[in-house]
């Protein structure tokens, strides 16, 4: 078996989502091609030769990929697809606007945020906001499948050392073009890469007030999240959002400030290692999946707790 | 210009799903059916644009069961022109869906397609894409923001790091992410108007779509629970827990 795995990076280097999307490939055995494709991405090529279990980089350094736009990488990837059982990447908004339009392409289903593999065409994904785990299996010659990036451990990013192949890719699509990218510069740790993550929602009131929660988490050396109430609020970016149509994590601590506890908030975070709740409402959702709950009104608790960190 | 809209019918939002002892699927018997979160953006955008004089007509397809009328009622009510509903009792995958409406835009040629981003059911997040695909468009994922002219409409979408906005090609598929807009509610006079707007009904076979799903589900089960934790009375004791009993923080 031949499995691709089809990377997101920054040109320089390759995201950590891309590696757990590798160590998926992994469990399903066979030999893992790379594909790096974007515009001046040398130095992500050469990373990515480095991936552990990766044995070759397809390297496409053109134009055409430098925004991953969908039609462009889509065509690119059905391309290149000739040999391989298994195309994969992470489920992350990239990977999740392109790959569905592979598979159609190909005319095969795409299996959505595969959280564990029981055979090389069966897999686990999570249905109703995590709720409900399916198990599910593909009749299809070739499984396009997007990885869930909680679900596995990261391969390592050094120790490798595939062979570098160009490759090119097709004609220009022309049916959309980049325009411009609005991207928070993050001074913190990425939400998806953290250990800790602070998240608030709505009972944090305004954007202003998240200036507490920056401060603890700068102590704890923290992401900082959200509920979709604060980013529909206009307290936070829409990058900052948790949960079910948001970002998935399992850090290993999570604290939940002013936040309900709706079960799509919890689709996002409930696999976190260890939950604290601040909410001043006892009966308050959170604390159902709260390690430790702490019922008080965050405005107090909050410098407090940054007191004594 | 026409816009082409979907409204798929799926389990209410509020409702806390029950997975079966046979492991077959979820308690869908006695449960809140609604209009999937999603696709009630994608109906409300596309009224404001014809409300906005940037469209003629709005167009509202929903695939699955006979019930499904329901929800295409909602979508009548909510200011869509008329309703298509692809029958069918089959186990219906995002590809199929994709291959219906593909032919249902085959008939139907509209200049804008807006679907939800994802199914809140199934999670797929496949439609809008495969439907694209399939038909041979550009697509815009995850938009917050819609500006439609003659030929082109200039997209913003939500992506993991911020914003992004892209210019595509029309015709285009558009699938809507949460902060587009903020639906209406549809007012009493209006479900009544609804009633008498048409609704058509045709099956797959109809289409001509082979709608045999790809994908088996051997089973479905509950999540692993998460034991219950404990409530600390101070800050004091959150911190010296944190530090010595789950010796997460340093
Ligand atoms: C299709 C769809 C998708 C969705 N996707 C997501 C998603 O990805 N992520 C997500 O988070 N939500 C999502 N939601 C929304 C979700 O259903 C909830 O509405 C949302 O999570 C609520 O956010 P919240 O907990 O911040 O607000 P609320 O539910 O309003 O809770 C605020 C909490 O703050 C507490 N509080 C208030 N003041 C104080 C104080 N001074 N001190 C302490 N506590 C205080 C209150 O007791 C309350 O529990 C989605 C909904 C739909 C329909
Ligand atoms: N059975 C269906 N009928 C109508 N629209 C659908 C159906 N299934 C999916 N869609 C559309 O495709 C979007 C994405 O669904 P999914 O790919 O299943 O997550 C939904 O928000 C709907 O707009």
């Amino acid at each position: 078996m031949s499995l691709l795995v089809v990377a997101e990076h920054d040109q320089n280097t390759i995201k950590v989502p891309t590696r757990v999307a590798v160590a998926a490939a992994q469990a399903i055995g066979g030999e893992i091609h790379l594909l790096v494709a974007g515009e001046g991405c040398q130095g992500a090529i050469d990373a990515a030769a480095q991936i552990e279990g990766v044995s070759k980089v397809l390297a496409v350094d053109h134009a055409n990929y430098g925004h991953a736009l969908a039609e462009e990488m889509s065509a690119l990837i059905v391309s290149l697809a000739e040999g391989y059982t298994h195309i994969l990447t992470a489920t992350t908004t990239s990977g999740k606007n392109y790959m569905p339009r592979v598979a159609a392409l190909l005319d095969v289903a795409q299996i959505s945020d595969i959280m564990a593999v029981e055979s090389a065409d069966t897999f686990q994904r999570p249905i109703y906001a995590g709720n409900a785990i399916a198990t599910v299996q593909s009749s299809d010659a070739v499984k396009v499948l997007t990885v869930r990036g909680t679900a596995f451990d990261p391969v390592s990013a050094e120790g490798g050392s595939a062979s570098i192949e160009v490759r090119e890719g097709p004609a220009t699509a022309g049916l959309s073009s980049w325009v411009r990218e609005d991207v928070v510069v993050l001074e913190r740790p990425e939400l998806t890469a953290a250990s800790i993550i602070v998240s608030g929602g709505r009972g944090m009131q305004n954007g202003e007030n998240f200036a507490m929660l920056e401060s603890v988490a700068d102590k704890l050396g923290a992401a900082l999240g959200a509920s979709r109430a604060a980013v529909d609020a206009g307290f936070v970016p829409n990058d900052m959002q948790v949960g079910q149509t948001g970002k998935i994590v399992a850090p290993d601590l999570y604290i939940a400030v002013g936040i309900s506890g709706a079960i799509q908030h919890l689709a996002g975070m409930k696999d976190s290692k260890v939950i604290v709740a601040i909410n001043k409402d006892e009966d308050a959702p959170i604390f159902q999946v709260a390690d430790y709950g702490l019922v008080a009104d965050l405005f107090k608790a909050v410098p407090e707790l940054d007191g004594q960190l | 210009m026409k816009i082409l809209v979907t409204a798929k019918r799926v389990v209410d939002y509020n409702v806390n799903i029950r997975v079966l002892a046979d492991q077959s699927g979820v308690d869908l018997n006695n449960v809140k059916m609604s209009v999937n979160p999603f696709d009630e953006i994608a109906i409300e955008e596309a009224v404001r644009l014809k409300e906005a004089g940037k469209a003629e007509e709005v167009v509202v397809v929903s695939v699955g069961a006979t019930q499904c009328q329901e929800q295409l009622r909602t979508a009548l009510a909510l200011g869509a022109d008329r309703g298509i509903l692809v029958e069918t009792d089959e186990d219906m995958q995002p590809l199929a869906i994709a291959k219906v409406l593909k032919a249902v835009i085959d008939k139907e040629s509209p200049k804008l397609v807006i679907t939800g981003k994802q199914a809140i059911d199934g999670d797929n997040s496949q439609t809008g894409q495969m439907l694209a695909a399939l038909a041979g468009l550009s697509q815009a994922t995850f938009a917050s923001e819609i500006e439609l002219e003659e030929d082109s409409a200039t997209v913003t979408r939500e992506i993991d790091g911020g914003l992004e906005t892209i210019s595509v090609t029309l015709p285009a598929v558009v699938t809507t992410d949460l902060r587009l807009n903020e639906p209406r509610y549809a007012s009493l006079p209006n479900i009544m108007k609804a009633k008498k707007k048409p609704i058509d009904v045709m099956s797959p076979a109809d289409l001509g779509v082979d709608v045999a799903p790809r994908v088996k589900t051997l089973k479905v089960e509950p999540p692993a629970g998460r034991a219950a934790g404990i409530k600390v009375e101070s800050v004091e004791e959150l911190v010296d827990k944190l530090r010595n009993e789950a010796k997460v923080i340093s």
